[in-house]
């Protein structure tokens, strides 16, 4: 038992870390669902879900068991290994690659030197779950989607690629961990040194999740639900998680690679220390609402419930702050060699590095509510006809930057600059073209 | 560095057995499907569904395809080359732009050939 214990003790730390983040992306994609509803209802001056539990907060999970309950039915032509495959390989692709984002400096599941390359690689298996899901379904409509799908993916990847390598030209490196670390060396997030870089990936991100406005392969009107028509029950959202997950990956990827992973706003300057106690101003500030809203809500038995809710997610909110506030010279040992306040620090880089991804979803919801839908040609003419000469030309200019700054000894942002200046002129001239 | 990709295979069983397990899970509680009417046919917003799916579908599936792994093996090559750009300077910025060049003569030839209209 205790030669067991010894083999698998380097194994579980891993194992607990694998186990954290896939519970915790999973009740994320749950609730990224919820706040999906509830933000678009808000934008559309509705209420949203409200029925189940207060505010409707259960609403994901009465959805789950929904549908687990659901019969699973599969169309009589479909190819049956295949139709059952697909999904579970969508979910695999989806969530293997949070593997390989660092959450923070001391929260990340593994590191490897070929970080970025391997975990483009992983998420692009994705679009096999996509093909193979509408291919096996043996009906119209998934067919289509799914052949839509793959052209839009495969499209944007490409000025994806070219994005990402303009990021690469600034770091130096393929591992995660040291991308972020780069950043911190320099003193800038490399979204100030290469705006276009991150604004194709960006809108390179909404199309390869399938997003409003590029949400073609599931376009309602014209294609009922795109390649998962034929899929019901769990099926169906095991696909909807895969989604959902892709969505809080390709948000991640453009934190860590362009707006500073880890890091909080001007890491560098001194000065502006005091905003490592967000974290605790957030949760006093939620604290301060809770109560308010509890005060607001009439005293009378019917709402005794509601009330109660509030003032223990007012206390334990309050609980959590005092908590990470705790000193160092409290703890057991008089806290030799920790950092003043342990636990604050502690939670730093998840705490930036989540806000910085929950921006990003935000942003996905936004769109939804306020884009309408491209047409297919239109799609695919950004993508060809824009996206890739833009990214290809912001690759050119910016080595030619990076060549000239050290040969001319100019700065280097000045340089990018200039680089970028010259990018968007293509752009323009690409623009003037179609016009 | 070998055991640092462990976890990424730990990480990809649990992400293969759950969603594994959750199917099972749910094959106990659901009710089978029963096969009445056109339940088991593909679904046609209710019309009679003719003919295999599996016929022919528009060229243009095809050329996006090819073109998508010239461009993609083309930013793949790009990797290396931006990681090490530190180290080759301007020999490496020569050599990238005779490398673009090719892809982008390419590229005008498809766009005058109207290879990347759709309609």
């Amino acid at each position: 038992m205790t030669l067991l214990l010894e083999t698998l003790k380097p194994y579980l730390l891993p194992l607990i870390r694998v186990l954290v983040v896939f519970l915790g992306i999973s009740l994320i994609v749950a609730y990224l669902v919820y706040a999906e509803r509830k933000i678009l209802a808000h934008l559309q001056v509705r209420l949203g879900p409200m029925r189940v539990g207060p505010h409707g907060l259960l609403q994901p999970i009465a959805d789950g068991l929904k549908l687990l309950l659901k019969e699973d039915i599969m169309p009589a032509g479909a190819d049956k290994g295949v139709f059952l495959l697909a999904p579970v390989i969508s979910v695999i692709a989806a969530f293997t690659a949070f593997s390989l984002i660092p959450f923070a400096p001391n929260f990340y599941i593994t590191d490897v030197n070929v970080g970025l390359l391997f975990l483009i690689g992983i998420s692009s298996l994705g679009i096999l779950g996509i093909i193979l899901g509408g291919w096996a379904s043996n009906s119209h409509y998934p067919l289509l989607g799914a052949l839509r799908s793959t052209a839009q993916l495969v499209s944007y990847e490409v000025a994806l690629g070219f994005a990402l390598v303009s990021a690469l030209l600034l770091a130096g490196t393929l591992s995660m961990v040291a991308i972020v670390e780069a950043q911190q060396r320099q003193g800038v997030w490399f979204v100030f040194l290469q705006p276009v870089a991150f604004f194709i990936l960006f809108v390179a991100a909404i199309a390869e999740t399938n997003r409003n406005p590029f949400d073609l392969p599931e376009a309602e009107s014209e294609l009922v639900a795109g390649f998962h028509t034929e899929y019901s029950g769990f099926r169906f959202s095991l696909y909807f998680l895969a989604e959902y997950a892709a969505m809080i990956l390709v948000s991640s990827i453009a934190v860590t690679l362009f707006l500073g992973g880890w890091l909080r706003p001007f890491a560098r300057v001194r000065a502006l220390d005091f905003l490592d106690f967000t974290p605790v101003a957030v949760l006093v500030l939620a604290a301060a609402w809770c109560f308010r809203e509890c005060f607001r809500y009439p005293a009378t038995r019917e709402w005794r419930w509601q009330r109660l809710l509030l003032l223990g997610l007012g206390v334990g909110a309050l609980g959590i702050s005092a908590g990470l506030l705790l000193p160092a010279r409290f703890l057991p040992g008089g806290g030799e060699g920790l950092p003043a306040f342990p636990a604050l620090t502690a939670i730093q880089g998840v705490f930036w590095f989540m806000s910085k991804v929950f921006l990003f979803l935000f942003g996905f919801i936004w769109f939804r509510g306020t884009f309408p839908r491209y047409r297919f040609d239109q799609l695919m003419s950004l993508g060809w006809h824009f996206m890739i000469p833009v990214a290809i030309a912001n690759v050119i200019f910016c080595s030619l930057a990076i060549v000239l700054s050290r040969q001319m000894g100019w700065g280097l942002p000045a340089t990018l600059w200039l680089g970028t200046a010259a990018t968007l002129l293509v752009a323009a001239l690409l623009r003037r073209e179609k016009a | 560095m070998p055991e640092n990709y462990v976890p990424i295979l730990i990480f990809a069983g649990l992400a293969f057995l759950i969603p594994v397990a959750t199917l099972w899970v749910a094959k106990l509680v659901r009710p089978d499907p029963r096969d009445v009417g056109y339940r088991l046919k593909p679904y046609e917003c209710g019309i009679p569904p003719e003919g295999d799916a599996r016929g022919r579908f528009g060229v243009r599936f095809y050329v996006i395809a090819i073109l998508f792994v010239v461009f993609d093996v083309e930013t793949i090559f790009l990797f290396p080359w931006a990681v090490e750009y530190d180290v080759l300077g301007l020999f490496g910025l020569i050599e990238m732009l005779v490398f673009l060049a090719i892809l982008i003569i390419g590229y005008i030839w498809l766009y005058m050939k109207g290879a990347l209209d759709w309609v």
